[in-house]
């Protein structure tokens, strides 16, 4: 598998660490107990299109949101996590 | 040459006068330069190669490619040698030891073969039905009978004395196949002007044109093919693998290879065997060709047959004519092609034809020869000991009625030719059953794959010369590369069309011996019982008779197997499904994949800047990750324990000095570094002064203890970081996972710079000194320069950065400078330190020193501790939000029975503490899984002149006092400790404060 980098181009997946599921966020400070074991803990496995982060470790170190088919492995968007950049 | 009695006088593709001697069981014989193993035996006339799977009938050569199902050997010395090599795919090489396999004691009196009386047992599912009670039998009795009965060859059990090698390749263009097709879509692609990589399982490319006589650009074919391949391999943008087998096709155009470099030279590529490849492509063309299917029937696995296409290749390229007396039978024109050549090399043949002449256009095509030709019928039997001698045939559909009896000794079998999809079904691609060719074929698979040539059906050589050059050139297209016009078409010339009517199996005869798969010994009637019990569906059947599983994945069985299935009552072949083929095409040994064994491989050695200075100083160096450190330097005493003793006591007593280079460093900048540090550390950051310093922990967001390391605050809207060696890297990727993922709102830049800062800790009661005396530019006084503070000063006209922290509890100064002038910064040092006996220390000392403070580091952050549980409570803020500060308010994480850290001392004064050894209340309960705790770090002491540990225990700060036992079962040891405080020296932090 490789993951087409915005800054570095078509690299292959060893140079990635996988985190998971980019949906997830980060709940407010003192919300419930719950919303934090939810965000710590629980991950959706879905068969099909999924939103992941992935760490360009071995390359510009930047987090990736990868867009990617879990059935094929087919990548169908790769944006950079932060926009600003 | 008369030594070769099946050897033609003239002809084939080999170097008669290079004779070439090898060994097969023992036995000598010559072939010759160019001949395979296979080809080198058949000219012997040795046809008995091996014995089947289950039955351990006796079997001979099938086919002349991977797909060979039997004549499986062994190649090498017995003991060290490596199994289940086809031997259609060994070279012929002086020298050549190869043995048959699964026969005992020989391959020609086999007793296993008793198995074949017990035949009636040992049908489809008979695992599954026989072995089922009592099931303690199988333990004892079954599962060994069936090992010692069953399997294929045995692993040598020497070690295997060959290199082998793993690498990567990219490309354009990836063509998997080096017949025609392959060779005309290689040399489009790349005058194109892509980056080809052809990929060829053969050692002399030409594919199907080693075995066919047919015209291209006015030259037998395979001299066309020869010239072709000579043609690419000058190209600069074209990469030529002969000898590889592209096994596996996985993620995004990524493929498996396996490249026999050995074979391929005399001495190999720095004497490499075998090279694993990893081949990225960004297009992919598959002219992966065709294999010919047996027909089914009684004794069909008779050494002596074989398939047609392989018994003409072995007369074309290797001169042998393996038979006098042969039968061709075939339900498709493609084996006119083997009738036409035998009877052009003097043997008799006589031809049966499931189908009408009028069904056969190239029956016009045998002209004047002497065949004796029978249409509409099939073959029903062929029978004789270790080799065929006769075979029976009879009219389509009536074998009782005018069954007739020949002598033969060859027979050719066609079902006809069903395209390798084999690397496109490896992602689930599914083919569909085209009725023209009878066959399964996937054309247009999509996702940057082209399919020509017998993979796609085509078995025209014009369409597949248009079709391969036209696919070749659009691959490059879709890769970026259309330079030049296309190439121009050769001229072909091919007189035999294709044209077959499926038959999938003879009706007549005993379906016991008709086997479907040979390799897996999977018959005719083994498919029956198996459609008559209701697995009528190819996945079911294939499960149950074991058909397509063995080594060879069905080459020849599975398209049979569905045709055999369907005319069961499966349904129509169309939508009966077809099996999913896996990796690898052909089987791959595991060292190849493994790759050399070179314990370092491409990990970089890091050595730190002042590397050089501690070789000067003989430093014992010992591995941090991928780091080399000083472990204590060996001038310092006789033993490790004594030089370890006297650089803690310099440190103690006068001045010593340490390189700390190898703590991950990190550059915070930006308007929000301070409130992006704030969220990352558990302490506040907010509240640092510029010119200040602090210790700093960060947790993950489940509320454990990540790393710990210091933050100095060196302006507003600047920090420098450290963290611990070992998690420099994830400290690293954390951070900016904060930054880029979880607070992208902030404005902050974070550089990674552990390799930009060369650092060293002087530290000791002269370490104020020593420092004053190196840089300038900084009143280092105890008043202007208190603890946690840092500035910045010169160091000759360089900057050095000062940071006031103790990790020894002595006083001491941290210095950083560029790495460039790390070894002048160690010389000053070591030059203001000489009237001070300063001494260098190594990890070793720096371990004994902290532990003696009780300041915690790696062992003690295990990924289970909490802030609290080191007893660090104070370094974490109740007032802010910060990573992992809700989860550690969790219940588990803040209850009173948690482990906590505390210091650990030999009740007796004396004795061994071993870190790891579990702790336990009651020496009565070794071995009951009692464990309270364990010991984190043990050091000895020099300061106390014992050993001394730090550990972790249930509710251990409050047991000050209390005795525990040290239990440590791999050396059998045991020891009373007595619970204590983990500050061994100083608690009050006095030392450090002057």
């Amino acid at each position: 598998m490789r993951i087409n980098c915005p800054w570095c181009g078509k690299r292959n997946r060893d140079e990635f660490h996988y985190l998971g599921d980019a949906n997830v966020k980060r709940p407010e400070a003192d919300a419930d107990m719950q919303d934090w074991t939810d965000f710590v803990y629980l991950r959706d496995n879905p068969a099909g299109v999924h939103r992941e982060l992935w760490y360009h470790a071995a390359g510009c170190r930047c987090w990736l949101v990868v867009t990617r088919d879990t059935t094929t492995h087919e990548i169908t968007d790769v944006a950079l996590a932060d926009k600003k950049s | 040459m008369s030594s070769q009695p099946n050897r033609t006088p003239d002809g084939g593709r080999i170097d008669r006068a290079n004779t070439v001697s090898f060994t097969f069981n023992g036995k000598t014989y010559q072939g010759c330069q160019g001949d395979t193993l296979a080809s080198a035996l058949l000219a012997n006339g040795v046809s008995l190669i091996g014995r089947s799977f289950k039955y351990h009938r006796p079997r001979g050569l099938y086919t002349a490619g991977p797909e060979e199902p039997n004549a499986l050997v062994t190649l090498g010395p017995k003991v060290s040698g490596e199994p289940n090599i086809p031997a259609t795919m060994v070279p012929l090489t002086e020298g050549l030891e190869a043995h048959s396999q699964n026969a005992w004691p020989s391959v020609g009196f086999d007793l296993m073969a008793v198995n074949g009386w017990f035949k009636p047992l040992l049908t489809a599912g008979f695992y599954y039905k026989t072995f089922m009670w009592p099931r303690k039998a199988w333990y004892k009795l079954y599962e060994p009978m069936i090992r010692r009965a069953a399997g294929l060859g045995a692993l040598g059990e020497a070690a295997d004395e060959s290199r082998y090698e793993r690498s990567h390749a990219h490309c354009d263009v990836l063509v998997v196949g080096g017949g025609p097709a392959g060779l005309l879509a290689a040399h489009a692609a790349a005058k194109a002007g892509a980056r080809v990589i052809l990929a060829d399982d053969g050692h002399s490319l030409g594919g199907c044109l080693h075995g066919d006589q047919v015209e291209i650009d006015n030259q037998p074919g395979i001299d066309w093919a020869t010239r072709a391949a000579f043609e690419l391999s000058v190209l600069d943008n074209l990469r030529l693998f002969a000898g590889t087998s592209v096994f596996g096709r996985y993620d995004g155009l990524t493929f498996g290879a396996v490249e026999r470099v050995a074979e391929q030279s005399e001495a190999g590529w720095g004497a490499v065997r075998e090279r694993g490849w990893i081949i990225h492509a960004d297009q992919a063309v598959f002219a992966t060709g065709a294999v010919e299917r047996p027909l089914v029937f009684a004794g069909n696995d008779k050494p002596g047959v074989m398939l047609a296409g392989a018994a003409r290749r072995y007369l074309n390229q290797y001169g042998v004519l393996p038979g006098k007396q042969v039968v061709v039978a075939t339900n498709n024109d493609d084996a006119y092609r083997t009738v036409i050549d035998m009877a052009d090399a003097g043997a008799e043949v006589t031809l049966i034809d499931t189908r009408s002449q009028d069904e056969a256009p190239a029956s016009a095509l045998v002209g004047h020869r002497a065949i004796r030709s029978h249409y509409a019928h099939e073959l029903t039997a062929a029978s004789g000991g270790k080799h065929v001698k006769r075979v029976t045939f009879a009219p389509v559909g009536d074998a009782k009625g005018n069954s007739d009896t020949i002598p033969a000794d060859l027979v050719c079998l066609s079902g006809g030719w069903s395209p390798t999809n084999h690397l496109l079904s490896h992602l689930g691609v599914k083919p569909t059953y085209d009725e023209a060719i009878g066959a399964p074929v996937c054309r247009d698979p999509g996702d940057g794959m082209h399919v020509i040539g017998g993979a796609a059906g085509t078995f025209d050589l014009h369409k597949l010369v248009e079709e391969s050059v036209a696919a070749g050139r659009k691959a490059a297209e879709v890769a970026g590369h259309k330079k030049g016009k296309s190439p121009k078409l050769p001229w072909t010339d091919d007189p035999v069309p294709y044209a077959i009517t499926p038959s999938w199996a003879s009706n007549g005869g005993k379906a016991k011996t008709a086997f479907v798969d040979l390799q897996h010994d999977v018959t005719l009637s083994d498919l029956e019982l198996a459609s008559r019990e209701g697995f009528h569906r190819p996945d079911h059947a294939k499960r149950y008779t074991t058909l397509g599983m063995a080594t060879d994945q069905g080459k020849l069985s599975n398209v049979n197997a569905l045709g055999i299935l369907a005319g069961m009552g499966g349904g129509p072949i169309a939508e009966i499904g077809t099996t999913t083929y896996r990796p690898p095409y052909t089987p791959v040994a595991m060292a190849p994949l493994a790759g050399s064994i070179e314990p370092q491989a491409f990990r970089p050695t890091r050595l730190t800047p002042f590397h050089r200075w501690h070789k000067r100083l003989g430093a014992v160096f010992t591995d941090a990750g991928l780091w080399r450190r000083a472990h204590y330097y060996s001038r310092h005493g006789p033993d490790f324990l004594s030089a370890v003793a006297r650089e803690v006591e310099a440190v103690r007593e006068m001045v010593g000095v340490v390189d700390v280079s190898t703590l991950g460093k990190f550059e915070i900048m930006g308007p929000d570094a301070a409130t992006f540090l704030d969220r990352v550390y558990a302490g506040p950051i907010l509240s640092l002064k510029p010119g200040r310093t602090r210790y700093g922990l960060m947790l993950r967001e489940d509320g454990i203890l990540f790393d710990d390391g210091t933050v100095a605050r060196l302006a507003d809207d600047h920090f420098a970081l450290t963290s611990s060696t070992a998690h420099a890297a994830a400290v690293g990727e954390h951070l900016d996972h904060a930054a880029q993922v979880l607070w992208p709102e902030l404005d902050v830049a974070i550089a990674a710079t552990t390799e930009q800062w060369a650092q060293i800790a002087v530290s000791g009661p002269k370490a104020r000194d020593v420092v004053s005396q190196v840089v300038t530019g900084i009143d280092l006084s105890h008043e202007a320069f208190p603890p946690l503070s840092v500035a910045t000063g010169k160091f000759g006209n360089r900057p050095i950065r000062v940071f006031r922290l103790s990790f020894t509890g002595e006083l001491a100064y941290e210095l950083a400078v560029p790495a460039r002038a790390a070894e002048g910064l160690w010389e000053a040092v070591m030059e203001a330190g000489v009237t001070h006996g300063i001494m260098p220390y190594g990890t070793e000392a720096m371990t004994v020193l902290r532990t003696e403070k009780g300041h915690i580091a790696g062992p003690e952050i295990d990924g289970r501790t909490t802030a609290d549980d080191l007893g660090l409570a104070r370094f974490v803020s109740k007032k802010k939000d910060y990573i992992g500060r809700r989860m550690s308010e969790r219940s588990a994480l803040t209850e009173t029975n948690r482990m906590q850290l505390v210091g650990l001392v030999p009740q007796a004064g004396e004795g061994t503490i071993y870190a790891g050894a579990h702790l336990i209340t009651d020496p009565a309960d070794i071995g009951k899984s009692l464990s309270e705790g364990h010991v984190s770090t043990a050091v000895h002491s020099p300061t106390l002149g014992n050993d001394i540990g730090l550990g972790l225990l249930k509710r251990g700060r409050d047991r000050h006092f209390d005795r525990v036992f040290a239990v440590f079962p791999m050396r059998n040891h045991v020891l009373e400790l007595r619970v204590r405080d983990p500050y061994f020296i100083d608690p009050r932090g006095t030392r450090a404060d002057v």
